[in-house]
This record gives structure tokens, sequence and C-alpha cells, in this order.
């Protein structure tokens, strides 16, 4: 018996280590992710007024604070109780698209183009972004330049390009200028052109990538998402959908305050992310992916037309339900157009700079849900505070969260068919490691999901055996 | 030819957000790539930190035990130690959770904190310094990309940079 280990996991956000065992004949038996780090953001914040949590909880993900900053003031605007002007939503979803497009961008270019260009066996050395510059410079300058976009437009918008102060609770602080929109318009047809030029070659490489399409997380789960009235792809505001493996829609339409009726969590012994599962089924048949496959899968159309065109052909090729993790990748180019075309539709709309941008109000609710997509996943930011507005109690269940089980599972799958101890090469592990990256986790986000107040919780072992129960009401949990 | 700087960057307990500052050079991180070797950190694949470096940014607040090993690590080899960001300069956000104790911080998330592979979480969340030496404080949330383009533009030049006026907290 032994145990490899990859420790960290590179070009991924934040903290892990996987472990895999292995038997005396070299072939793998377990393999598990270790989440490493835990800030406690949903306990430290207790007591403080509820209009400090979006700058706050903005620091839980330096790539995605714009998502976080949306969850948190649309739970603040619930718990005003108000109905934020038309443009500040427009302006708010703009914002939103942009950090789509820088987000993915950095996902695609800088984290995961060194396996997918320069080869996943390739001298661990040199694959990374500067090996990218040094030997692909068209492709790296074409991340680059796609990155820049959306952190400028976030810049110009929102006044930083990392941690910014412009959303707030009832809307935004300032209204957009002519000059700003004109500038950032200015900037979309090159963006576009990234998108649809890395796509096209993306499409022209991407089936000789079969053996890790086959075994990366090729497996059935459920998929849920944000979807607007009509069933189409929602990124800033929408309802919950899950559908199945098998394109059944399971339930559609759920609103952000009956999430915990259909999303629970689990804590597992090894890692300090927790695991969400879908509460009917239990765990871990609840098991279900979020984030850009599971968008694509659970929306019936994006809404844009270059996107839609995308979307049929990406259907087409690989069925309703598109199964294989690889195609992630895939899946976030197409939402980076998405992202690109809604940015160009909200920007060309004259109510975008109308200077009613905020309403004002106290409290005047004791609870709020805020629910966005992040690019990872579906985001839940749920607080309850007193009559002064001071926070009682928070529970954040964060993207990349939802994929735990679905990453660990793809995790074992990619060592059970790649892994041979008495042969080991180092791209055997990267595939390990390009499993988790093709999920684009971010796991400073990912460990902030708290118990519920009304929560059992059980700790299974890493075969399943309840190790040790708890029921809430006992001192352990608050 | 000029020896390439070889460069370490970490992030601790952080966000990730002084790394994306990092990366917001965005056309200037052409030229860098050719005067700098990144031995180590979240964006190459190295699993081991090297025997010897030349400048490490390190990010984020020191709050487990694999964080200050790490840290205590960074210091035997590196030559030059720069805390980038609030987190590592003062511990910011992070240490927000110190006034709880830890077991109670846990217990609250978790019920039954997971034990197995993570590792235990120090009493406080404190800054680099406390932990090891550090020659360079470059505040910021994150600091600005051109703050950090300038650290990195005198360090390779063999210069300690004068942030006075270029960086502040927050």
């Amino acid at each position: 018996m032994k145990t490899l280990r990859i420790d960290p996991v590179t070009r991924i956000e934040g903290h892990a280590r996987v472990t895999i065992q292995l038997n005396d004949e070299g072939r793998v038996t377990d393999a598990q992710i270790h989440v490493t780090q835990v800030r406690g953001f949903e306990k430290f914040t207790e007591g403080r007024p509820f209009y400090e949590m979006p700058s706050i909880t903005a620091r839980i993900c330096g790539i995605c604070p714009v998502s976080h900053l949306l969850a948190s003031v649309k739970a603040c605007d619930a718990i005003m109780a108000v109905q934020i002007p038309e443009t500040a939503a427009m302006l708010r979803e703009l914002l939103h698209c942009a950090q789509f497009v820088q987000s993915h961008a950095l996902s695609f270019f800088h984290l995961s183009a060194p396996d997918l260009l320069l080869g996943m066996d390739s001298d661990p050395a040199r694959r990374n972004v500067l090996g990218l510059i040094e030997q692909h410079p068209e492709r790296a300058r074409d991340g680059i330049a796609l990155r820049k976009f959306g952190q400028q437009a976030i810049e110009w918008l929102a006044g930083e390009r990392i941690h910014p102060s412009w959303t707030v609770p009832g809307g935004v602080n300032a209204p957009l200028g002519g000059e700003v929109r004109d500038r950032i318009r200015g900037e979309l047809p090159a963006a576009k052109s990234i998108v649809r030029r890395t796509l096209t070659f993306f499409k022209g490489v991407v089936d000789g990538f079969g053996e890790e399409i086959a075994n990366f997380g090729n497996a059935p789960t459920m998929y849920a998402g944000l979807v607007d009235a009509g069933g189409g792809l929602q990124l800033y505001d929408g309802k919950l959908r899950f559908r199945d493996a098998e394109g059944n829609i399971t339930v559609d339409q759920i609103r952000p305050h009956q999430y915990a009726e259909y999303i629970a969590e689990t804590t597992l012994p090894t890692t300090y992310l927790k695991a969400p599962y879908y509460k009917p089924l239990g765990y871990p048949e609840g098991v279900y992916r979020v984030g850009p496959l599971a968008r694509l899968n659970v929306a019936d159309r994006c809404g844009t037309p270059e996107a839609d065109a995308e979307f049929v052909e990406f259907h087409q090729r690989y069925g309703r339900v598109v199964q294989s993790a690889f195609h992630y990748h895939y899946a976030r180019l197409i939402e980076a157009l998405y992202a690109l075309e809604r940015m160009e539709a909200l920007l060309a709309d004259k109510a975008i700079l109308d200077t009613h941008v905020r309403a004002h109000a106290g409290v005047n609710a004791l609870e709020g849900v805020g629910i966005a997509e992040a690019p990872r996943g579906v985001l839940i930011h749920h607080y309850k505070v007193d009559e002064k507005g001071a926070i009682r109690w928070v529970n954040l269940i964060v993207a990349t969260g939802h994929n735990n089980l679905a990453m660990n599972r793809s995790v074992r799958q990619v060592c059970e068919h790649f892994i041979d101890g008495k042969r080991l090469q180092e791209g055997m592990l990267n595939r390990v490691s390009a499993v988790v990256r093709a999920y684009d986790p971010c796991l400073s986000c990912s460990t902030h999901a708290a118990g519920l107040p009304d929560m059992h919780i059980r700790l299974l072992g890493a075969d399943g055996r309840v190790l040790d129960e708890l029921e809430s009401g006992s001192e352990s949990v608050r | 030819m000029t020896k390439k700087t070889r460069l370490a960057t970490v992030w601790l307990d952080g966000c990730s957000g002084c790394h994306m500052s990092l990366l917001d050079l965005d056309e200037a991180l052409v030229p860098l790539a050719g005067k700098i070797d990144m031995v180590y950190g979240p964006l190459v694949d190295a699993q081991e930190f090297p025997k010897s470096v030349d400048v490490t940014m390190v990010e984020g607040a020191v709050s487990s035990h694999d964080d200050l090993e790490k840290a205590r690590l960074i210091r035997a080899r590196s030559k030059v130690v720069v805390a980038l960001g609030d987190c590592a300069v003062t511990s910011n956000v992070p240490a927000m959770r110190n006034n709880i104790a830890v077991n109670k911080l846990l217990e609250g998330i978790y019920g039954i904190p997971p034990t197995d592979g993570v590792p235990a979480l120090l009493k406080h969340a404190v800054p680099v310094h406390d932990a090891i030496k550090v020659d360079l404080h470059v505040p910021g949330c994150p600091p600005p990309a051109k703050a950090i383009a300038f650290v990195l533009g005198e360090l390779l030049e063999g210069r300690v940079p004068d942030l006075a006026g270029k960086v502040r907290f927050g």
C-alpha cells in the first residue's frame, strides 16, 4: 500500500492537495481532494452592520469579488425590502458579464491552456503561462488581452479592478457616463474576435483529447443553474433549476428563499470543503454539478445570437446533457461569448445611462437571500439580521462547493484510468490536477458553507460509513 | 545574456487578489517573462519550494500550521521576501476571526470539524512578519498593479524599491 501526493494542486484558485492510495499492484484504490484553507467569514461577520457585508465578502475571492458583491447586495436588497431601479439592475449585470469574461479568460488561458496547448505530458518547468508566452505568443497575447478587457471594464464601471465598492445595497452608487459607455463599447469587437478565434481553434483540437474526454469526470450527475422565466441562461438574476442526467427538469423556478428545501450539506473528515447535495435524493445520490458545463445543460438556450449558435452546435456534438468535465473548457468559451453579447446589448440600451441608480431604505426584513451565478457556479448569500441591521447569522454556499462530490469522483475516475503506480510518470499526476482544473475551482471561495440552523450533520468516512452524527440544538452547532 | 531572476510567488491565507493584481500587469507580463524564471507558485507546476530563490512574494496571512511551516521554508530559501498585500502585511480580513476561539469557529462552521489531511489552524491569523523576517512590505487590498510592477522592476535591477506615495492600505 502506497500513498501518492499532489501537493499543491497547481494552476487553480486556492489551496488543495490530492492523496492517492495504491495497492501492491500499483493500481489506485482511493483518492481524495483535501481543501486546506478556511477563514470563517460566516462566523466573524456576526455583529457587523449588514451593509458592510458586500465589502467584507468581496475579500473571499480576488478572482470573482464581483460575484460575492452581487450576491451580497442582493441579500441586502432583500433585507431592505427594496426593488432596485431597472438601470441599477442593468449596470450590475453589465459588471457581472465583464467579470465572466475576465474570469473565464484566466481559467482557459492562464491556468488550463498550458495543458491544452503545451501538452499534459510536457515539461512541468515550462508548463505555465510564461511557457505559453514563449511558445504560443499569439494565444498568450489573446488570453492576456481578453482578461484585460474584462478587468478594464470592471475598473471603468466600478472604480477598481479588484474589490470595487460601486455595487451597494439598493443599487449602485454612481450612474454610468456616456464617455465610459463608449469606451467599453469600443473595446468589445476585439474581445469578441478573440473569443471567436479561440472557439474555432478549440473546436478544431478538442477531439484530440479523446482519452481525457472519456475519463475526466465522465459520469452522470444532476446539474443546477439559474434560468429566467423562459428557461434561458441567467447569470445575474434568475431562479434555480435542477436537470437530471437524462435531460428531465427535476425542479424549476426555485426562488432564492427556498434554496434550503433543495440543497443540504454534509461535512467530510478529509477536507475543509463541505459537500452540498440535492436534498430530496440524499447524500451521495444527490450529487449535482454547477458552473459553465452545468449551466449549458440546465438552460434551454443562452439568449444571444452567436452564443446560441454555439450552444446548438455544442449539444449536437455531445448530446442534450453533456457529461464529461473536460467540456467545461468548451462551455466556458461559449459563456464568454454570451457575456460579451450581453454587454453589447446592455450598452446599446439608452436606459443604461439613466441617473436614478439607487433605492434607499432601512431594515424592513430580518432575513435576506441573494443568489447569483458566479463564473464557477451558483452562489448563495443568506443573512439574518436584528432590528438594527446587525448580522446575527450568515450562510454562504459558494459555487465550487456544489462541485465537491463530483470533483472527488472525477479525481478518482482519472486516477483509476491513468495512474499506473508501477510505471509512474509525471503526466499521469498532471492529468489528476487537470481534471480539477477543468472545474476551474475557486477554493478560497468555497470553504464558506456554514451549518444551517436546523441541520442534521453526519460525518462520513471515505467509504461512506457514518462515523458520527450531530443533531442541531446540540451544543456544538450554534 | 543576463541571468534570469529566480522568482517565487506564494499565497498563504489570502483571497488570490494580490496575485490577480500581479496578472493585471497585462501585456507588461510579456517582457517580464523574459527576465524571470518563475520557479514556484500557484501559476506554475513545481511541487517543492526550490533550494535557492532570489525573490519570493508572499500573499496572505499566516493562519494555519501549514502556512507557518511554509513561511519558514520560504525565508530559509529566499534572498528577498516581500509581504504582498494587506493580509500579509497586517493580516487584514483573515484576522477578523482572531477573537473567536478556533474550536468554536470550526464547530460553528462544520459541526464536527475535519481533521484528516487538513492543517490545524493557529490560534490567530497573523502577518507574515510575525512568523519570519520580511524585507519589503507592499500594502494594499490589493496593491495596485503599477506598484507591483515597480517593485518587481526595482528588485530585478538589484535595488530595494522606495514605495513612498505609491501604496496605501485598503
